[in-house]
């Protein structure tokens, strides 16, 4: 863990898309730290929501992602940048209940369409780029602080 | 109610994660969705489901569920079982349906959210 000074920490991770046998290893990491530095619950569980969604996402449909958690006194904030085929059409896929999942994804029962739009919901600020062929990247905050 | 308690009524059979049967349940959570069940399940929830491979463990302990069962009698995947016991994760198998044990489960318990 890297503590750039002392209000601010921030650590990346690599998630390799296809990788079904690690998927849930960042995440989980991801919300111990947010544990153990004493972040608010309700804070650590929206958080750990999004934290996942977006780690799936790279696992079904990217090759590989960088995950940057940035911590300040303030804010709290995601960005997950993957290699990969990208999304077509973001209005759709921001849908619930549109998916591209295969078969056998489905079976495990991914593919409802729901992750993109949890993540939304419990994000505080949403960001989403994507470029066809290249990848795409999910920009997220959360604010430490009740009243924002 | 703790865990134990719902396992002996339920009859449930124990695979992994018998020190963790002291947990307070605080409800039940039926789906066979993930992003479902990480969306909306809350801690101390049992999750009823059918699925058995490993990437149910991770959703347990992401959102500290008191433990998944998995129903009809069926099996669980062998790195399933690995990671819920490296993860302290209780799996437990119903040989009922997911109708019927949502209902024993809710009547033993509610959902006391
Ligand atoms: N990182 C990504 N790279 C490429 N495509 C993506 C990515 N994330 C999402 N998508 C596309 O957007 C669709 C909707 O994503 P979303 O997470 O909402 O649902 P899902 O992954 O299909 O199902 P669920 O998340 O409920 O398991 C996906 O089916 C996929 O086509
Ligand atoms: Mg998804």
């Amino acid at each position: 863990m890297k503590k750039s000074d002392e209000h601010v920490l921030s650590q990346q991770f690599e998630i390799k898309g296809g990788d079904f046998s690690n998927a849930g290893k960042t995440s989980t990491s991801i919300k111990e730290i947010l544990q153990e530095i004493g972040i608010d619950t309700s804070i650590i569980i929206r958080a750990a929501i999004a934290a996942y969604e977006a780690e799936m996402n790279v696992v079904m449909y990217a090759q590989r992602a960088t995950f940057t958690l940035n911590i300040t006194p303030e804010k709290l904030c995601f960005k997950v940048e993957d290699e990969g085929q990208g999304i077509d059409n973001l209005d759709m896929a921001m849908q619930e209940g549109f998916s591209t999942a295969t078969d056998e994804m489905r079976e495990m029962g991914f593919g409802a369409g729901m992750g993109l739009p949890n993540i939304k919901r419990n994000a505080d600020r949403f960001k989403i780029f994507s470029t066809p062929g290249k990848g795409t990247s999910l920009d997220l905050t959360f604010f430490l602080n009740q009243d924002e | 109610m703790k865990t134990r308690e719902i396992i002996k009524t339920l009859q449930l059979e124990v695979l992994t994660g018998q020190e963790t049967l002291d947990t307070e349940v605080t409800g039940g959570y039926t789906s066979d969705l993930l992003s479902d069940v990480i969306a909306n399940s809350k801690e101390g929830n049992l999750w009823i489901t059918l699925q058995i491979h490993q990437n149910i463990v991770a959703v347990a302990k992401l959102k500290d569920l008191a433990g998944i069962i998995i129903i009809n009698n069926r099996k669980p995947d062998k790195d399933t079982l690995e990671k819920a016991a490296a993860e302290n994760i209780a799996v437990m198998i119903s040989k009922e349906m997911a109708f019927e044990v949502s209902g024993k489960l809710y009547e033993l318990i509610g959902s006391q959210d």
